[in-house]
C-alpha cells in the first residue's frame, strides 16, 4: 500500500516537472520573439493531421520554409479532431503570436474562435481547405489548390497525351471519381467535365464513372469490373494517384498495357506515381501540390506588412508528361 | 406431382434462397455485360467477371468464416477490419525494410509476424469476452478503433509499397492458371467444415453459443472455447489482410479493411446463420460472402450512379433479408402455394408427401 502511494506520488510528481518544464520551454521560445524587434515573426500552424503521405509533404513543407524565412513557428497537429485545432488556435491567441494559420479540419464552427482571433488582432491565413463563415473578414486569405481547375487541366493535359499517342477515333473515358462528397472529387470532377463539354462534346465520351474511394485497393476493383462491362475503354482519369495504381494492376490483370492501350492521366503528383509513369504505365499526372511552405512564408510577410492580398491565393503547381517524369522523380518528396 | 415434394424440400434446404439471390443477381449482370459468364485465358491465368468476383471476395469469405464461429458462440467480433489493417501493415513494413524482397525467406517471415499479431489481437479478445465477462461488441470494439491506429502507427500513416513478387501471389497471383487466393480461401474452409463437421468441435461451438452456462455445467470449457474462436477469427482475418495487402502490393493503414466487419456480418446473417448463437453454417456463409461481393460488382457495371450506390445496395440486402425470413416468404408465398395446392384434385396425398421429408430433414439440420 505505502509502495503503491509512494510510486504514484512520484509519478504525479514527475509529471507536474514535466509539465512546468515544457510550459519553461514554451515561455522561453516566445518571449525570444517579440524580445528580437519586429524581424522575427512568430506563426503558430495547427496542422489537420497526417493522414497520409501528402499531408506529411505538406506539414514537412511548412516547417522547412519558416525556417528559412527565419520565422518561429509553433506547430500543432490536430490529429483530426476540431477540437484540437479549435485549442490550438486559443493557444496561439493566448501566446500573442503574429500570424495564425490552419489547415480547417472541417469547413464549419470557426465563427467563435476565429472572431478571437480577430478581437486579439491577429490575422488567420487558411492553408489548403476553406470554411464558411458568416464574416468574410475572419480571414485574410486562403493559400491552397483549386480543384476545378485540377479537372479542367486533367482534360487539357489529356489532349496532349492523345496528341502524342496519335490516338484516332472516339474517346472513351473510364472515370475514377475519390470519395463520394468529397470537395476533391467533385470538382475534379466537375472541372473535368467543363473543358470536356467545351471542347469535345462530340468525340469524348465519359463511358463509367464510379467512386474507388481514393484507395489503390478501390481503384484496382472498380477497373476490374470497369474492363468487363465497357472493354472498350481507351482513356482513364483518376482522381488520384492511389486510385491509378491500383487500376493499372486491373489493367495487367486483363492482358492490355497500361500507358498504351489505355491512356491514363491521374491527379495529385505522389512519388509512387511518379515512378509508375516513369516506367510509362501513366501518361500524365496533373500535380496538386502540398508543398506549399514558402508561398505561405511570403503571404504571412505580406500580411504583416499591411499588404493587400487576394481572398485565394493558389497553389503554384505543374502538369507532367511522362517524359518528364525521369527528371522530376529524383524531386518528388512525397 | 412427384416434383412438387422435391421442390418444396429444395426450397425448405437452407441454402436455396442464399444461392437463388446469387444466383438472380450473376444473372441481372448480362444484359449489361453479354459475356459475363465466359471465361478466358489470358497470360497465362483464367480471365472473367466471375474470376475476380471470387478474387476480390476471398478476404471477406475469409473473415466471414471466422466471423460465422464467433458468432455461433453468441458473440460477435467488431475488429476484424483493423486486424486485417495490422497485418497488412507489419507485413509490408517489415518486407519493405529488406534489401532482398524476394527472398521467400523473408516474405514467410514477413507473414508470420503480421500473423502473430493478428493471433494476439484474437487472444485479447477472447480473454476480454471469456475470462473478463465483458460483452463482445464492446470488447472487440476496442481494437475495431485502437487497432487502426496502431496500423498507422506502424506505417507512419504512409501507404508503404511494395516490390516483391512472391509476396503478390497470396492476394493478386495465380497457379495453375487461377487466382492463388482461391486455394487459400478452399483450404481455410475445408479445415473448418473438417474440424467442426467431422469433430465435435462444431457441436461443442453450437452449445457454447445456444447456453454457455449449461454448456459449462456439463463439462464442456466454454472459456477455451470461446477464446479459442476468437483466435480462429482473427487468424482468418489476417490471412485476409495479407491478401489485401498483395493483392494491390501495399499496406495502407487507413483504408485497408474499412469496414469489412460490417460486410463479413451481413455475409453471415445472410448464410442463415441466427446472430443469436447456436446453429451456423458455414456453406451458407460462403454464398453470402459472394452475394455481397456480387452486388458489390453488379454496381460497378450497371453504372448505378456513385451517389445513390449505398441506397442500391441496401435495397437489395432489404430484399435479401426478406427473402431469408421464413414469416415473411409465408405471408408472400405461404397463401399463394396453398390455394395452388387446393386447386387441384390430388391435393389430399400431396400434402402428407409434403410433409414426410419434413421430419427427417429437421434431424438432419440438428445433426449439421
Amino acid at each position: 500500500m505505502l509502495t503503491r502511494r509512494n510510486f504514484l506520488t512520484a509519478a504525479v510528481g514527475a509529471a507536474a516537472a514535466a509539465g512546468l518544464a515544457a510550459c519553461a520551454k514554451e515561455d522561453g521560445k516566445s518571449s525570444d520573439s517579440p524580445g528580437g524587434g519586429s524581424k522575427t515573426l512568430t506563426l503558430g500552424f495547427s496542422q489537420v493531421g497526417s493522414e497520409s503521405g501528402w499531408r506529411t509533404a505538406n506539414s514537412d513543407s511548412v516547417k522547412s520554409a519558416a525556417k528559412e524565412s527565419g520565422y518561429t513557428l509553433k506547430f500543432s497537429d490536430a490529429q483530426q479532431k476540431q477540437e484540437n485545432q479549435i485549442s490550438a488556435i486559443r493557444n496561439y491567441i493566448a501566446q500573442k503570436v503574429d500570424v495564425i494559420a490552419f489547415s480547417p479540419v472541417v469547413v464549419t464552427g470557426w465563427d467563435a474562435v476565429l472572431k478571437e482571433a480577430k478581437a486579439a488582432k491577429i490575422p488567420v491565413v487558411l492553408t489548403d481547405r476553406s470554411v464558411e463563415t458568416s464574416d468574410e473578414s475572419l480571414y485574410v486569405t486562403l493559400v491552397g489548390s483549386d480543384f476545378t481547375d485540377e479537372g479542367r487541366r486533367a482534360a487539357k493535359i489529356l489532349e496532349k497525351v492523345l496528341d502524342k499517342a496519335g490516338h484516332k477515333g472516339p474517346v472513351k473515358i473510364a472515370q475514377l471519381e475519390g470519395t463520394t462528397g468529397a470537395a476533391p472529387a467533385i470538382e475534379r470532377a466537375k472541372g473535368f467535365k467543363e473543358v470536356m463539354d467545351a471542347d469535345h462534346a462530340d468525340d469524348w465520351k465519359i463511358v463509367v464513372s464510379q467512386t474507388g474511394e481514393f484507395t489503390r485497393a478501390g481503384g484496382k476493383q472498380v477497373m476490374a469490373a470497369f474492363l468487363q462491362s465497357n472493354p472498350d475503354i481507351n482513356v482513364l482519369y483518376a482522381h488520384n494517384d492511389d486510385m491509378g495504381l491500383g487500376a493499372i494492376q486491373a489493367i495487367e490483370a486483363a492482358g492490355k498495357k497500361p500507358g498504351k492501350d489505355i491512356l491514363i492521366v491521374t491527379v495529385d503528383g505522389v512519388k509512387d506515381g511518379f515512378i509508375a509513369m516513369s516506367e510509362g504505365k501513366i501518361n500524365a499526372i496533373v500535380e496538386c501540390n502540398p508543398l506549399l511552405g514558402p508561398q505561405l512564408m511570403d503571404v504571412v510577410q505580406k500580411v504583416k506588412d499591411g499588404e493587400k492580398l487576394e481572398r485565394w491565393i493558389k497553389t503554384e503547381e505543374s502538369d507532367f508528361l511522362q517524359d518528364q517524369a525521369k527528371d522530376a522523380l529524383p524531386s518528388r518528396k512525397y | 406431382m412427384t416434383t412438387t415434394p422435391r421442390w418444396r424440400a429444395l426450397t425448405r434446404h437452407h441454402l436455396f434462397w442464399p444461392v437463388a439471390v446469387l444466383i438472380a443477381l450473376l444473372i441481372v449482370n448480362v444484359p449489361f455485360t453479354p459475356d459475363f459468364f465466359s471465361v478466358k485465358m489470358t497470360d497465362g491465368h483464367l480471365y472473367g467477371s466471375l474470376v475476380s468476383i471470387v478474387l476480390f471476395g476471398s478476404p471477406l469469405i475469409l473473415v466471414a468464416v471466422g466471423m460465422t464461429l464467433v458468432i455461433a458462440t453468441g458473440g460477435i467480433d467488431l475488429s476484424v477490419g483493423a486486424v486485417v489493417a495490422i497485418t497488412g501493415a507489419l507485413t509490408c513494413s517489415y518486407i519493405s525494410d529488406q534489401t532482398d524482397q524476394n527472398a521467400l525467406s523473408v516474405v514467410f517471415l514477413a507473414m508470420g509476424v503480421g500473423l502473430v499479431a493478428a493471433v494476439v489481437c484474437g487472444l485479447w479478445n477472447g480473454f476480454l469476452v471469456a475470462r473478463m465477462g465483458i460483452q463482445p461488441i464492446i470488447a472487440t470494439l476496442i481494437i475495431m478503433v485502437a487497432g487502426r491506429g496502431v496500423a498507422q502507427l506502424i506505417t507512419d500513416g504512409q501507404i508503404i509499397t511494395i516490390h516483391s513478387e512472391p509476396y503478390k501471389l497470396i492476394g493478386g497471383g495465380y497457379w495453375l492458371t487461377l487466382p492463388f487466393s482461391i486455394f487459400v480461401v478452399a483450404a481455410v474452409v475445408a479445415v473448418t467444415v473438417l474440424l467442426t463437421r467431422r469433430t465435435a468441435l462444431g457441436l461443442l461451438v453450437e452449445s457454447v453459443g445456444g447456453n454457455a452456462e449449461a454448456s459449462r455445467l456439463v463439462g464442456i470449457r466454454s472459456t477455451r472455447i470461446k477464446i479459442m474462436v476468437y483466435v480462429f477469427c482473427a487468424l482468418c482475418a489476417g490471412i485476409a489482410g495479407l491478401m489485401i495487402s498483395s493483392n494491390t502490393s501495399a499496406a495502407d493503414g487507413n483504408n485497408a479493411g474499412l469496414w469489412i466487419e460490417l460486410d463479413a456480418i451481413l455475409a453471415v446473417v445472410i448464410g442463415g446463420t441466427a446472430l443469436t448463437g447456436g446453429r451456423f453454417s458455414i456453406g451458407g456463409t460462403v454464398v453470402g460472402a459472394l452475394v455481397i461481393q456480387t452486388l458489390t460488382t453488379t454496381i460497378y457495371t450497371i453504372g448505378v450512379p456513385t451517389q445513390t450506390n449505398l441506397v442500391f445496395k441496401a435495397a437489395v440486402v432489404i430484399v435479401v433479408c426478406l427473402l431469408q425470413s421464413p414469416k415473411f416468404r409465408e405471408k408472400v408465398f405461404g397463401a399463394r402455394r396453398s390455394r395452388n395446392l387446393t386447386d387441384p384434385a390430388p391435393a389430399e396425398p400431396v400434402l402428407p408427401a409434403a410433409a414426410a421429408p419434413k421430419p427427417p430433414k429437421t434431424s438432419t439440420e440438428v445433426s449439421r
